[in-house]
């Protein structure tokens, strides 16, 4: 049984890194071919299902719900997006070293936090590093003064908020609110070729491979089963001797950086990142994938990612006034009648009995985000209403 | 609209005297048994139709510079270039201001007025004379005369607003005259500031008095005025003090005084504007407030966060904006009172929204709070969406009803608008009303027990989700409230729920779970503190800079400002 999963797994990695790619670079005409397009596309949401990935280790295995990923998206995406700015260099439309907008804006000189951009390995680097810090720093502040539940999730919804404000002002020197676009080439290969995107899909599907795993090692290692410990009572882990906040900050940072990558995978296939795409709505819709996918699964994030993706790019393209509609409709349906998600309700239907030893499947169940609230409450004041 | 005219020229006797500068030439003077014009006048109002421009415009001048209110009416026939020449039997030619066009048969006929005064001209018969208007010869009005009488015709107008009913009026009319005006108007405001009473237009007068001597009088005049501006803290007058400040030929003595005028209003102007913040701050707090107890409220007792608190409070906006529109097509002469009606009507319809919510989806979902976030937020996208679809995405236009518009001038450059007092006062209203229903009530003790310990309070009897239910109305009906006080202050769009969400959120988590004192403080700490740091460093970095304090606070204090005391673990 086991061996049939990971055998199953191993299909679903093989088809999408190395058949999808091979049907795209069939000849033109040819029935099977997949078009550039297409292939693009899915590129784009395998991008996202990185991200979802993230997201289920921190809200579906942890059960800290962040409304603020779009941020730490934004910043991978930023910080890729602004190397490419700069590989354009002169073939730019004002035939300047300076990005367009930077000329625009009446800049003169690169600053200073642009420059290291130059170079390629740093860019690698804080693709990784700048989400991780950002996370670091404030999570930090926030596991450690022990802020959770939704006071967790309206702080960091502020934190979206706050950014996406940022980000739109054109003195912070990244485009403000038309972003960044008009990227030429990335590494040296053209962007527009269809070579250069279907090697983009190829590293967005092999990283995807490789978060998958991550997430897996992580949540089946003993640290994972501390998580889930977490989300399903954290006063009772911390009175069992470990730190919640450590892990939760530990994971934080993990769901960060995932984030970053699928940021920095996003921007060179769909060519353009603006403020929109990094704020309070695009980092709630990041939460409705996994949802809908199913939290506390490692295949339903993708699967949901992919899935509601799909829709969306359905429904934007022919009924562009239903899709938030639609959306809402979502997280409505979802939360009531399938709490735990396509994946984890299928998992639920296939077999009744948990199987020894897969800690996701024994410990899931439908993850219960402390049902008695009443036993929350202090005991105090009680006297003060008697005595009224 | 001639009334108001006499009754000015029997009010200020001095108006149609001829002025100093003028000299020549007797003007007919008082309001009784107006004589024909004097020679003079007769002769610019001949050279009026000049066809030389330098000549018109001369007497066109020097007409508006008689103060004779008679010559209003032609001034202002100028500007709208219905002044025409008629040829009179004799071979004499006579300036005449035409009326309104009437058709008959082929021919185009207009009335003729009398140049001065604007008299219709009767024939023989006693009917008015309807001439032919091909038979008469236009004068044409260039740009340049146009723009020489415009001053001209304000000061004509400004002079009966002078002695308006409203007081406002005359301060507005007084303060406009201050700009354009000469030594001649200079003695029209004179009078009026011996019979005013009202103190803001006092203000007004003395104001528009002192900078006329600015510009027009001599040194000493011009240095007294000065210094008056400057004790009376005129912001209107920084411009033109300015100007001397920085004039390199301005006397010395001059100069200094205007440098000395201009730190003094600098000063008061520093002071007033501190007023402004507060005051601003403390609307948006009011805004807040009425958000964030309804939000409070509901979270203290179900642990529900309700992110679709925001379209609640659009919703009443809307409501508002709708009973508006009612109003204009069946009540049109009661559109003040619609703002009273809109009031309760948008508690209610938000309410009812939320009594839906509460019933349909939301009470299935006790004890899980994240889903009841999400599901919120679901329900929050689908009637924005809606909002969008059924009203345009655009903003819709809501009034404020004429009691709403103004405000209380309470010192030289401060005035409270009487919109932002009323929510003010709404918000005030609001928080007393919450305190007496929760802690004088039974139903606020019942929703007490509740918050404290459910499984208690619904075993000694108390229905826990009749009170749920109850209280999740009441905190929609409270941002139904805010929605349509948010109508008086800004725009009402689709999105408007969204600008105020997170500030709400904000109140919540730093005044403490339903605790009304920790809530109000809050309130007023980000509303202010908002408005402290938006002059000064932008919104953008306001919106930061509160949510970096916020989580800093929030290190010192977990609960809120007020956190529930007692010993016990969380879940």
């Amino acid at each position: 049984m086991r061996s049939l999963e990971r055998w199953g797994l191993l299909g679903l990695a093989v088809v999408l890194v190395v058949a999808l790619p091979t049907l795209n670079a069939l000849p033109a005409g040819s029935p099977l071919r997949i078009s550039d397009f297409t292939l693009n596309l899915f590129g784009k949401f395998l991008a996202y299902a990185i991200l979802a990935l993230g997201i289920d280790l921190i809200w579906g295995y942890t059960g800290v719900l962040s409304l603020g990923h779009g941020v730490f998206f934004g910043l991978g995406a930023y910080a890729m997006g602004m190397h490419l700015m700069l590989e354009i260099g002169t073939r730019s439309v004002y035939r300047n070293v300076l990005p367009d907008f930077m000329v625009w804006n009446q800049v003169t000189e690169l600053p200073l936090f642009w420059k290291p951009f130059y170079s390629v390995p740093f860019t690698l680097l804080a693709v990784l590093a700048v989400p991780a810090l950002f996370a670091f720093a404030f999570g930090y502040l926030t596991f450690r003064s022990r802020i959770r539940g939704v006071y967790f999730s309206i702080i960091t919804q502020a934190l979206a908020l706050s950014t996406w404000l940022m980000f739109n002002r054109n003195a912070m020197n990244l485009g403000g609110t038309n972003g960044l676009s008009g990227f030429k080439s990335i590494f040296g290969f053209t962007l527009n070729s269809a070579a250069t995107q279907r090697g983009l899909y190829v590293a967005t599907a092999l990283c995807l491979c490789g978060a998958f795993v991550l997430c897996r090692a992580i949540v089946r290692s003993p640290a994972g089963r501390v998580l889930i410990a977490i989300r399903d009572s954290e006063t009772r882990v911390l009175f069992s001797g470990y730190s919640p906040a450590a892990f939760k900050l530990f994971v934080f940072v993990v769901s960060a950086v995932l984030a970053g990558v699928a940021g920095a995978l996003y921007v060179p296939q769909v060519g353009i990142i603006t403020p929109a795409k990094i704020g309070v709505l695009p980092s709630i819709e990041m939460i409705i994938w996994v949802a809908v996918g199913g939290r506390g699964t490692l295949l339903g994030p993708v699967a949901g990612a992919l899935g509601v993706n799909w829709l969306q790019s359905v429904l934007t393209t022919h009924y562009p006034d239903l899709w938030l509609l639609v959306l809402g409709g979502l997280f409505v349906a979802v939360v009531l009648f399938i709490p735990d998600g396509l994946v984890g309700t299928a998992r639920k239907l296939l077999r009744r009995r948990p199987r020894r030893g897969d800690a996701d499947a024994r410990l899931v169940g439908r993850p219960d985000e402390g049902r008695r609230p009443e036993e929350a409450k202090p005991r105090t004041e009680v006297r003060h209403v008697q005595a009224r | 609209m001639w009334r108001p005219l006499l009754l000015a020229l029997a009010l200020l006797p001095g108006l149609a005297a001829p002025t100093a500068a003028q000299g020549a030439g007797a003007s007919p003077s008082g309001a009784v048994a107006p004589p024909g014009p004097s020679a003079e006048i007769v002769k610019q109002l001949a050279d009026v139709a000049s066809a030389d421009a330098a000549v018109q415009e001369g007497a066109a001048v020097a007409l508006g510079k008689t103060g004779d209110r008679k010559i209003l009416p032609l001034l202002e026939a100028l500007r709208e270039g219905s002044v025409y020449v008629r040829l009179l039997p004799g071979g004499k030619k006579e300036t005449v201001i035409v009326g309104d066009k009437v058709a008959e048969g082929d021919k185009t006929l207009v009335p003729l007025f009398r140049a001065y005064g604007r008299e219709p001209i009767v024939g023989a018969d006693g009917k008015p004379v309807l001439a032919d208007l091909t038979t008469l010869g236009e004068v044409p009005t260039g740009r340049s005369l146009r723009i020489a009488i415009r001053p001209l015709i304000d000061a004509f107008s400004g002079q009966s607003d002078l002695v308006a009913p409203d007081p406002a009026t005359r301060r507005a009319a007084a303060t406009k005259m201050g700009y354009t005006g000469d030594a001649a108007i200079r003695q029209v405001l004179e009078d009026a500031l011996g019979k005013e009473r009202d103190r803001w237009a006092r203000f007004a007068l003395q104001e528009a008095i002192a900078l006329i001597r600015l510009r027009t009088g001599n040194e000493t005049e011009r240095v007294a005025a000065a210094e008056a501006l400057g004790r009376l803290r005129s912001a209107n007058a920084m411009e033109p003090l300015y100007q001397i400040a920085s004039d390199a030929q301005a006397p010395a003595p001059l100069a200094a005084a205007a440098r000395e005028a201009i730190k003094r209003i600098e000063r008061w102007g520093l002071f007033t504007q501190g007023i402004e913040i507060a005051f601003q701050g403390l609307s948006l707090s009011s805004i807040l407030l009425l958000m964030a107890l309804g939000l409070a409220i509901v979270f203290g007792l179900m642990g529900v966060i309700n992110m679709a608190h925001g379209e609640l409070m659009a919703i009443g906006a809307y409501a508002t904006f709708l009973v508006q529109g009612w109003f204009t097509a069946y009540f049109p002469t009661y559109f003040d009172y619609y703002f009273l009606v809109a009031l309760p009507f948008s508690f209610l319809v938000s309410a009812t929204a939320g009594l839906v919510l509460e019933r349909g989806v939301i009470r299935h979902l006790y004890g899980r709070p994240l889903e009841t976030l999400l599901l919120t937020w679901g329900v929050s996208l689908m009637i924005q969406q809606g909002l969008r679809l059924w009203f345009g995405a655009a903003n819709v236009d809501v009034s404020a009803p004429r009691w709403l518009s103004g405000g209380i001038p309470v010192m030289i450059g401060v005035q409270l608008p009487y919109n932002r007092l009323f929510i003010i006062g709404l918000a005030a209203v609001a928080v007393g009303a919450m305190y007496l229903l929760l802690f004088r009530t039974d139903a606020g003790l019942r929703i007490r027990a509740v918050t404290q310990n459910r499984g208690m309070a619904a075993c000694l009897g108390v229905r826990a989700r009749w009170v749920d239910a109850g209280t999740f109305a009441l905190g929609a009906g409270l941002a139904g409230l805010a929605g349509c006080a948010i109508t008086q202050i800004g725009n009402v769009g689709p999105e408007l729920g969204q600008n105020y969400i997170v500030d709400s959120f904000m109140v919540v988590v730093t005044g403490g779970v339903g605790k009304l004192l920790g809530s109000i403080l809050a309130a007023i700490g980000i509303g202010g503190l908002n408005k402290i740091i938006e002059p000064g460093m932008g919104a953008v970095f306001g919106k930061v800079l509160i949510l970096v304090l916020v989580i800093l606070f929030i290190q010192r204090r977990p609960s809120g400002l007020f956190a529930t005391k007692g010993r016990y673990a969380e879940s």
